[in-house]
């Protein structure tokens, strides 16, 4: 079947991406998007046991290049219901009580509700997710039973700010790398490698979905994207260099990985020749898929693309539209290539 | 086959031999194929009853949580270190046996009359506490004991109140015993019974038994946390006694499989059997190690609710148990539609 297929450019992509749920453990319905999404571009989708969702484009013999950017975000999975219908709940990833406190919040079948805070809980910068519960508006458990079920997940609402040349949005870590790799997969026409793009699930919590699809697809290269810190807004730390708006950050190392140097500087030498703007990237915290993808069977080189952003794990997570482009441009022109060992 | 021979073994997490010698001689009347790895792990084969059918792995863990004999003092006291995660206020004044050799011993500290206001207000710490077996110095203890020894409480089965059972290790015995109970039958699935070592200190057996096995799916059993005791708000209780067998949402090692949950609670709805969740997050178990295997393992867990868990005293009630035992049976005869339900991607 041919499906009639709206172009849709980068903005709208992103933008569409992180209206979808998707925390972790329940990623179908954003991996549904990104299948609408991904299906014309490529020959061939599958999903794994862990619910990643992988798109294979075949190349020219050249080797298997494995690109991953994780579908998940972190949220708050329902523990337990009072019988006044309140929900007590845990974190699903690094999510910080403050940052949740008085926010509406969605679950997959819509039920909305409201995070609130025990009446007599401690001051704020005690406040343990023991004191918080939401509130969806009901007044038994019977009738919050009807709406939701213990193990249920919910996300901060969705939401896309435009703000020109920048955007926010609470699921910006990690849609905006997810959009990247769509982005890249639309434009890619004759790879040298076949390119498996892989949309991986449960990274928030020990980068869990990147692991099997490494061991199944077993590429020649791994290519992780995600989000990652700056340092251009008041009292950042000294001791990360990325900048908003200076391009696509090529990762040295994060807590999780210190990048394969040969795909590191694959990635430099690529940007150069392609005129990108990039920086380097020294994380001094976090992990990512890259470690998945590294540390595979007997050890496979995996290097990452990074998008700068500030306030990672609020909220709202803000990047910069310029260093997305760079991003895209990045990884389209990395796909297009073999990689040499 | 019985619970109350079950928890007569000893096995602390990478001392199992005695259980694991119990678990063979019960496989081998049981299964196809029994064989032991190399981690010491016990998989069982029961065959299917037909042709090319799936393999589902089930696990529960033959180890427990205990003590290890750390050095001996010149006084012939023990000095020891928990093994796994053993809360340090339910260790002194209890009865213990160390070694292979069942050696009797008890676990003391200084008389109150001789302690402080200040140090009876914390508990003691293990550095404070020491096993003494009787010996009157360091070389008399020596012949009975050596320092690597493990130990456990003394602390027998018992039946006790309104169907309700006390002993120690019923985490996870109860999910063996659910296991060794499921291999007397056989399924239109291969069932691959892996009873695992050293759960406790990091789900280390699951690991490489999931590698070796490649199942299409798991099924998980524990005795699971069970905090309906006086002074836990009811949305800390994470399971109640009596409320049937558990069903896994998620733990600290992995996020259970959503349509295998939904299947597991679709059986127990279809065969009438009330089950509960497991409303709490926290505690590692035998399913991440299980599903990150390889390419990705669905995995699931049943469980039995268990009171006072890791102590010398964990409490279930029989007929959680059993309603246990009966539902997995239910799981593994109708796993097939499961299977074959989750076959094929996307392309269609």
């Amino acid at each position: 079947m041919i499906r009639k297929v709206t172009a849709m450019n980068s903005r709208e992509t992103l933008m569409k991406l992180c209206m979808a749920f998707g925390p972790t453990g329940a990623e179908d319905k954003v991996s549904q998007v990104i299948e609408e999404m991904v299906r014309p571009y490529v020959d061939e989708i599958r999903r794994d046991a862990m619910g990643n969702l992988i798109a294979v484009k075949r190349g020219q013999g050249k080797g298997k290049v494995m690109v991953a950017a994780h579908m998940d975000q972190i949220g708050l999975m329902v523990t337990s219901i009072d019988e006044n219908g309140f929900l007590r709940v845990a974190n699903v990833g690094g999510i910080a009580p403050r940052s949740v406190l008085y926010r509406q919040v969605t679950f997959e079948n819509g039920t909305v509700g409201c995070v609130g805070l025990n009446a007599k809980a401690p001051s704020l910068d005690k406040v343990t997710l023991e004191h918080v519960f939401i509130d969806i508006g009901c007044e038994s458990r019977a009738e919050a039973l009807e709406k939701v079920q213990i193990g249920d997940t919910c996300i901060m609402q969705a939401n896309f700010l435009d703000m020109g040349q920048r955007m926010s949005s609470p699921a910006m870590d990690n849609r905006s790398a997810c959009a990247v790799l769509v982005e890249a997969l639309k434009r890619l026409d004759t790879p040298a490698m076949d390119v498996y793009g892989v949309f991986t699930t449960q990274e928030e919590v020990g980068l869990r979905g990147a692991k099997t699809a490494a061991f199944a697809i077993q590429p020649d290269v791994g290519i992780a994207v995600d989000i990652t810190g700056e340092s251009s807004y008041p009292e950042a730390e000294a001791t990360c260099s990325m900048k908003m708006g200076q391009g696509a950050a090529v990762k040295v190392r994060d807590a999780s990985v210190f990048c394969t140097p040969a795909v590191v500087r694959w990635m430099e030498e690529t940007a150069k020749e392609e005129g990108i703007p990039y920086q380097r990237e020294v994380l001094t915290f976090g992990g990512t898929d890259t470690q998945a993808i590294q540390l595979t069977g007997a050890g496979i080189p995996a290097g990452c693309i990074s998008i700068p952003g500030r306030y990672i794990h609020s909220m709202c997570e803000t990047i910069d539209g310029r260093d997305y482009e760079a991003a895209i441009a990045l990884l389209a022109a990395l796909l297009k290539k073999e990689y040499q060992h | 086959m019985s619970l109350r021979e079950l928890t007569a073994c000893a096995g602390v997490s990478g001392f199992e031999n005695e259980v694991r010698a119990y678990l063979i001689r019960q496989c081998k009347a049981l299964a196809d194929e029994v064989r032991v790895d190399a981690l010491g792990n016990v998989i069982a084969i029961c065959h299917a009853t037909k042709p090319h059918a799936k393999r589902v792995m089930v696990a529960a863990h033959m180890d427990e949580v205990g003590l290890i004999v750390t050095g001996v003092e010149d006084s012939g006291l023990i000095r020891f270190a928990p093994v796994g995660g053993i809360d340090p206020r339910v260790m002194v004044s209890k009865r213990v046996i160390v070694g292979e050799r069942h050696v009797r011993g008890v676990i003391g500290a200084k008389a109150i009359h001789l302690t402080s206001a200040e140090e009876r207000k914390t508990p003691l710490p293990v550095k404070n506490l020491y096993i003494d077996i009787g010996a009157a110095d360091k070389e008399a203890a020596l012949k009975l004991v050596e320092p690597g020894d493990p130990v456990i409480f003394d602390s027998r089965y018992v039946e006790f109140g309104d169907g309700l059972i006390k002993s120690r290790a019923l985490d996870d015995r109860a999910g063996c015993g659910m296991l060794l109970s499921a291999m007397e039958r056989r399924y239109p699935v291969e069932l691959a019974a892996v009873f695992t070592v050293q759960e406790e200190i990091g789900t280390r057996g699951a690991k490489a038994a999931a590698y070796r096995l490649d199942p299409d799916a798991a099924l998980v059993l524990e005795g699971t946390t069970c905090a309906d005791i006086a002074g836990v708000k009811d949305e800390q209780k994470v399971t109640r006694l009596g409320k049937g067998p558990v069903v896994g949402v998620r733990d600290s090692s992995a996020v259970h499989d959503p349509r295998l949950r939904a299947f597991v609670l679709e059986t127990a709805a279809k065969y009438g059997i009330a089950v509960q969740n497991r409303e709490g997050t926290f505690g590692g178990t035998d399913c991440g190690s299980i599903q990150r295997s390889r390419g990705g393992v669905p995995v699931a867990m049943m469980a039995v609710a268990t009171r006072f868990i890791h102590s010398p005293v964990t409490v279930i009630a029989r007929k959680d148990y059993e309603a246990g035992c009966a539902l997995l049976t239910h799981v593994l005869q109708d796993m097939e539609s499961f299977l074959n339900d989750k076959e094929g991607d996307c392309n269609e």
